[in-house]
């Protein structure tokens, strides 16, 4: 298990300078920047000023490195926009996005898991087709769509919550059963696949052969082999809607990550843009890792491969 | 009294085409300490028979019988929880693939001990113990380390072994073995079959042991029931059975296996023409009928179980007096 995971860290630290260069590439060879970050009123003699002032000028690999240098002391230079430094922006809208994406997961799983598992149980039953309806719904349903709704049925005709907003733990609730509901419809239904394949196989019926009860091979012996696909999706959602909530964040006014990033790129704030696309790929990174290290947890198959 | 008394049991699966009537109403019994071989083609019903001895039968699975008892107990209207109180306990099951009946996620120690916990509420330590001395008796080296292993780590005759021990467990006075050794290598096989001939006579379990391979009944069985068609055509104490087939299939299958010195080299192995047939619907008359190569038009009506000298039966019209000579006319009726 130690060996497992020192080499998967070596795999992820790999991944992460790679997409690092990606990112830092991307954004310098889509145009030029100096211009870009100048205006269209600029002069000739703005923009060569800005070049010079921005290190703009200097060879690529070296702005590279200088860049990566500062990344390693989370130094990301200044906002071009904000009166403040990327990591002051970052740290302040983070905690938003984390516990966005952390209740619409833990509440994904809370709901997918079970419900997969009593499909699965109750196969081909009303309780089956209800679930398969709720899965149909969740997934053809556009998250603005239902994170509107949630709006006007909670906030604006009951008003128990609020509808925008990130000042207490209420703001949450709403944008997290919108993102969430979103998860959920995939992981049921891999919950559900996955435990009638193993409720079918040899070592169930040797679980029965033993005389253990319902309880024991459903959730000893069938669950932990069902989830184990379950939890690289759950890994990936998750990376999903710490970077890409910027949907739900707009539909509730959430300052997260999310929208932080989509004001930086409409605004051409790079330094922003650039911090912001390698920590959501640090999070996918971590998030793989975890979820490797859980699947070495839960199938001991994995760890000596 | 036997220790299992099977009187017309019948087990029918609705399938696509109709109801499919894989047992067809066999008796037998076990009695203490004694091997029945369960010999037959695949098909004949012989795993569906394990299976709802245990009962582990798929859902849609229908059961029914006159006499289900096990040392006394009527299993048919036991509820199911009862039932689970037996299974593992009282009653235990070796399947035919290692490879895929011990579960990948846990050790072995884990999946050894759970059902001694689960039905004698003994400690972890306690099972754990036990669990070395028949990892030991099953002949695993290095017990106590195995049990911290996971089967993948294990080899098909290892893992067969674990789940003899497994079966050991709980002291079961029966122990149903489905084909244990059709999946392993030949001399697997033999080291096998040895390992639970002589386990059973020392715990003096008694086991229900299903194959295919009338080679490896001769060498352990006390006796054997032979299934054909979801039925039993033939039951006998061992040596009569060899020695005297009642039934045509019987002998059949019996000259099916080449000895050597018996068989000339070079010959052709011998098969038995024809296919069973289907068990979707009723079936009129003696089964084996249209492979018999002996058939006669008495065959259309469905044969009785003939009693024959020495605890043997036979279901053939022509078990116990000769088959009359070709194109004569119908003797009896």
């Amino acid at each position: 298990m130690g060996t497992f995971i020192i080499r998967r860290v070596l795999v992820a630290i790999s991944v992460a300078l790679t997409i690092s260069i990606v990112s830092f590439m991307l954004l310098h060879l889509s145009g030029d920047l100096a211009t870009s970050i100048a205006g269209p009123e600029a002069t000739a003699e703005q923009v060569e000023r800005i070049r010079v002032d921005y290190g703009l000028d200097r060879p690529i690999v070296s702005q590279y490195l200088d860049w990566l240098g500062g990344a390693l002391t989370f130094d990301f230079g200044r906002s071009y926009y904000y009166q403040s430094t990327v990591v002051d922006l970052i740290v302040d809208r983070m905690p938003i996005t984390l516990t966005l994406g952390g209740l619409a997961l833990a509440l994904a799983v809370a709901i997918s898991i079970p419900l997969g598992v009593l499909a699965a149980l109750k196969r081909d039953t009303w309780i089956d087709r209800l679930s398969l309806l709720f899965a149909v719904v969740g997934q053809a349903m556009p998250s603005f769509w239902f994170g509107l709704t949630l709006i006007v049925i909670f906030a604006v005709t009951l008003q128990w919550l609020p509808a925008a907003g990130s000042d207490g733990w209420q703001h949450f609730v709403l944008p997290a059963i919108a993102l969430g509901y979103y998860a959920t419809p995939a992981m049921m239904r891999l919950t559900r696949t996955g435990m009638l394949e193993v409720l079918e196989s040899d070592y169930i019926r040797t679980a029965r052969a033993k005389g253990l009860r319902g309880g024991s091979v459903i959730f000893k012996h069938a669950l932990r082999n069902a989830v184990i696909p379950v939890v690289a999706l759950a890994a990936v959602e998750l990376g999903f809607m710490l970077g890409g909530s910027v949907v739900i964040e707009s539909v509730f006014s959430l300052n997260g990550l999310g929208q932080l990033a989509w004001d930086a790129i409409s605004r051409n704030d790079y330094p922003v843009v650039q911090a912001v696309v390698l920590i959501i790929a640090l999070f996918y990174i971590v998030l793989t890792l975890l979820a490797d290290v859980a699947n070495a947890a839960l199938d001991p198959r994995i760890r000596t491969r | 009294m036997p220790l299992l008394n099977v009187n017309n049991l019948r087990v029918d699966l609705p399938v696509e085409a109709g109801m499919l009537h894989a047992v067809r109403g066999i008796d037998f019994h076990v009695e203490r300490g004694e091997m029945l071989c369960l010999v037959g083609e695949s098909g004949c019903g012989k795993s569906m028979t394990s299976l709802a001895l245990m009962g582990l039968l798929p859902r849609k699975a229908r059961l029914s019988a006159d006499r289900l008892e096990f040392d006394g107990t009527d299993l048919t209207t036991l509820s199911e929880r009862r039932r689970s109180d037996l299974r593992g306990a009282r009653m235990a099951m070796i399947f035919q693939e290692p490879m895929t009946a011990l579960n990948p996620a846990y050790t072995l120690g884990n999946q050894l001990c759970e059902g001694l916990i689960r039905h004698r509420g003994v400690s972890r330590r306690e099972a754990r113990e036990r669990a070395i001395y028949l990892l030991g008796r099953v002949g695993i080296s290095a017990a106590k380390d195995r049990l911290d292993q996971y089967p993948h780590q294990l080899s098909g005759g290892l893992r067969q072994r674990v789940m003899i021990a497994m079966a050991l467990m709980c002291e079961p006075d029966l122990i149903i073995a489905d084909e244990p050794t059709t999946a392993l290598d030949v001399t697997i096989q033999a080291q096998i079959l040895r390992l639970l001939r002589e386990l059973q006579r020392e715990f003096g379990t008694a086991v229900i042991f299903i194959t295919h391979d009338l080679g490896v009944v001769a060498r352990i069985a006390d006796r054997v029931a032979v299934m054909y068609a979801g039925e039993v055509i033939e039951s006998a104490p061992t040596p009569a059975l060899y020695a005297a087939p009642g039934h045509p299939y019987t002998r059949g299958l019996l000259s099916c296996i080449p000895t050597p010195g018996r068989t000339p080299p070079g010959s052709r192995l011998q098969a038995i023409p024809g296919v069973v047939p289907s068990l979707v619907g009723d079936v009129e008359g003696c089964a084996f009928r249209n492979r018999c190569p002996q058939a006669q038009p008495t065959c259309e009506r469905t044969p009785p179980l003939m009693s024959l000298p020495g605890d043997h039966r036979a279901r053939c019209h022509y078990a116990d007096r000769p088959v009359p000579a070709p194109r004569q006319p119908e003797t009896m009726s």
